[in-house]
């Protein structure tokens, strides 16, 4: 017994004041509230700025567009862009991402097309890219289920030999489930290439972080797995950049999982379905839109020169024109092939499965109006209109 | 016992029932990748195996054929598994294809998904068949789903082993049949075999399957031993399987109770009552086309299982049956299933599992 606690490295302990290299003026930090991480190159820094500006533009646009109806529902991200961006810049081409439903702008941040990402919120499929075209597996709607994905897939990559890293975002919420303690102990025991980023935005739905958890932080948790665990201020996107990208380093050469807490907020309400004023005050929202990560950044690479006010109007414009490339995509309705159903659910074909689409096909041909019906559009109004 | 479709491999596929051609191309595909001639094998011998020995036997060829095959979970390393059916194969294919996971039922399923999206083959074991309930989020809504949410793009060529069934004396959480909670889920397929032949054949299609597969082992069928060459190819794995064929009735009966019904047509057949027992095989997909020819043959049908009655597998057979063989029916479909009580403790099982005396009992009820 001795011999195998003896064996096992002792993992860093996280710190009980948050990792930070920007603060909240915006100004650079200075000593051990650094933990060791050095700040980004201004270049790199950059990126992370605009990156986070398309996200919030992005998402503010998502969230109107579902407040006008064009979308079922949409969990907006708005406040977490430190944490989001932060954590998924720090993954190479190869590395994996496994994303729950809130975390659309880290899809959007590894280049998925918007009308890809949002192809489950408007209610058109389950999911809308190609997970293997960007290495991202589907958002996970039930919590922490992805965790376990993700170190399978790691620990499979491990096994072929390739040096890939999969990383899984995971809210605080998420961190109470049975997957989440599963997920970060076979991880560890199989020392799989994983990166755990619990964000955690102080509510799963209206429940507070008090509620959840009485450790002192949730980055606490790596001790007992026997891993590495951080505990970062998730509004500065540099210090979230630094230590995902060391705990991803450390994976790909072998050094096994970390856990890294990122401490943020969200802004915006659990959906467009949920009321936060039930649970929360304006003041604490108020307060937490002062420790803004874009406006953070914006101050620091202002002072320092790296953004100039062309630089900040170019990216302003660049995020326009996304958001005005989603609406026009989310304002074009999507065409549906109601029996494709049946096309996925098996590899191997079903007698059954072909014989029920084969019964929707003829309800779906008797239904369809006869061709006179369609040969105008002013007749297909005329038709609405009659039935109103 | 007979068994019809024992073939070789190697030799022509065996017989198949009629309209076979429906079964699916991409399942006989399977076959063929699973079973490829061995041309510098010696010349093979007639063996005794049980259906364990026949599992392992399947595993080991599977695990040498195809280097993405990876077999994990509990106690499957050095020990062998409580059953034995992963008995040396650490041994054999070492550490990185055979281990031993922590003890964690989700935790295995979730991870077999991880790498099988990675292009791994993870056949997989759920101890017993209760201790398969902590991962039913990870087999209900990812294994199973995954497929379809992706429009095809990520199949998941996943195989969970579950031991299930009574009959061995276990404790509670040992003997449960659980197959109705896998077959009502969209995107899984479910199979049994109730004999050597077919737990070596079944196990190496569903290795090589692209969709995932829950394998449910009868527990107290694993020591019964049959004589067989290996490697042995029987009928795609989705096809029902007339094992004695009869006049009067059709006894449709899947994994442990496969024995059960035998036994029944046995008795049946001293009292002049010719017997038909049809062996599911699949229990999803359903082989609509051998059980209705079977039922159409004889007019009347009973269904045997382990699982309460309340809600069970039997019910879809007696309903889909009778919807589409109603006027082939000469009395209602009737269930010999367990009673709607949890699976009893190991000194009163006797009276919960269905008997051959029971099933036979039940054929009295109706009027001849």
């Amino acid at each position: 017994m001795n011999d195998v606690v003896a064996a096992r490295a002792e993992p860093v302990r996280p710190t009980l004041k948050p990792i930070r290299l920007i603060d909240e003026k915006g100004a650079p930090v200075k000593g051990a509230e650094r933990a060791g991480f050095t700040l980004p190159s201004p270049e790199v820094l950059l990126g992370l700025y605009r990156r986070m500006v398309m996200a919030r533009r992005f998402d503010v646009q998502v969230t109107a567009l579902t407040r006008q109806g064009r979308l079922a529902t949409y969990p907006s991200a708005l406040g977490q862009e430190g944490c989001e961006i932060g954590a998924v810049s720090s993954l190479g081409e190869n590395d994996w991402l496994f994303p729950t439903y809130r975390d659309s702008v880290a899809l959007l941040t590894r280049g998925v097309p918007p009308v890809q990402i949002l192809s489950s919120f408007r209610g058109e499929w389950h999911m809308g890219f190609d997970p293997y075209e960007h290495r991202i597996s589907p958002q996970a709607t039930p919590l922490a289920t992805q965790a376990l994905h993700a170190v399978g897939l790691a620990t499979g990559a491990k096994l072929k030999g390739d040096e890939v890293v999969a990383l899984t975002l995971l809210g605080d919420g998420a961190t109470s489930e049975g997957d989440a303690h599963e997920a970060f102990n076979f991880a560890s025991v199989w020392q799989a290439p994983v990166v755990f980023v619990v964000q955690n935005n102080g509510y799963a739905i209206s429940v507070p972080f008090s509620k959840q958890s009485h450790a002192r932080t949730l980055a606490d948790h790596a001790i007992g797995y026997g891993m590495p665990g951080y505990f970062v201020d998730g509004n500065d996107v540099a210090a979230m950049y630094a230590v995902t990208s060391a705990a991803v380093q450390n994976a790909r050469a072998g050094g096994g999982p970390t856990l890294i807490e990122g401490l943020t907020y969200r802004i915006e309400s659990h959906t467009n379905s949920d009321d936060p004023t039930r649970y929360r005050s304006p003041h604490e929202v108020a307060q937490w839109r002062q420790r803004d990560p874009i406006a953070r950044l914006e101050t620091y690479l202002r002072a320092s020169g790296a953004l100039s006010d062309a630089l900040f109007d170019e990216i302003a414009a660049a995020a326009e024109q996304l958001a005005a490339a989603t609406r026009d995509a989310m304002n074009t309705e999507p065409v549906l092939d109601p029996l494709e159903l049946f096309d996925h659910v098996y590899a191997t074909e079903r007698p059954a499965l072909r014989e029920q689409r084969e019964y929707l096909a003829r309800e779906l041909a008797a239904a369809e109006p006869a061709p006179a019906d369609v040969s105008s559009t002013e007749s297909i109004s005329t038709a609405s209109g009659s039935i109103a | 016992m007979t068994i019809v479709d024992r073939t070789a491999l190697g030799s022509p596929a065996g017989p198949t029932p009629a309209g076979s051609a429906d079964s699916g191309s991409a399942d006989s595909g399977s076959a063929d990748a699973s079973g490829a001639p061995h041309p510098a094998a010696p010349a093979p011998a007639l063996i005794s195996l049980s259906i364990a020995g026949a599992l392992n036997a399947a595993l080991r060829d599977a695990l040498a054929d195809d280097p993405s095959v990876v077999v994990f979970g509990e106690d499957v390393g050095p020990l062998g598994g409580v059953f034995r059916v992963t008995d040396a194969l650490h041994a054999t294919f070492g550490e990185s294809r055979v281990w031993d996971s922590p003890l964690a039922e989700s935790g295995i399923v979730g991870t077999a998904i991880g790498m099988a999206m990675y292009g791994l083959r993870p056949v997989i074991e759920m101890q017993f068949d209760a201790f398969s309930y902590p991962a039913f989020e990870q087999i209900t809504s990812h294994l199973a789903k995954m497929r379809n949410r992706t429009k095809g793009r990520v199949s998941l060529p996943v195989v969970i082993r579950i031991p299930y069934a009574g009959g061995i004396g276990g404790v509670e959480h040992h003997s449960d049949s659980s197959e109705a909670y896998w077959t009502h889920t969209p995107g899984l397929t479910v199979v049994t075999p109730s004999n050597p032949a077919d737990a070596y054949s079944m196990l190496r299609e569903a290795i090589a399957s692209d969709d995932p597969v829950i394998f449910l082992e009868p527990k107290s069928r694993y020591w019964a031993k049959d004589t067989l060459v290996l490697p042995v190819r029987t009928a795609p794995m989705a096809r029902a399987q007339v094992l004695r064929e009869g006049a009067d009735v059709t006894l449709i009966a899947y994994g442990p109770t496969v024995k059960t019904a035998l036994e029944a047509a046995a008795l049946a057949e001293l009292e002049g009552l010719s017997v038909e027992v049809v062996d599911l095989r699949s229990l999803s997909p359903f082989d609509d086309e051998t059980v209705g020819a079977s039922v159409q043959k004889t007019g009347r049908a009973a269904v045997i299982h382990e699982a309460a009655q309340f809600g069970g597998y039997g019910a879809e057979v007696a309903a889909r049956v009778t919807e589409r063989q109603f006027f082939h029916l000469q009395a209602p479909i009737l269930r010999i299933a367990g009673f709607d009580v949890p699976f009893p403790s190991p000194k009163q099982e006797e009276h919960y599992l269905p008997t051959a005396e029971r099933v036979l009992a039940a054929l009295d009820t109706w009027e001849w």
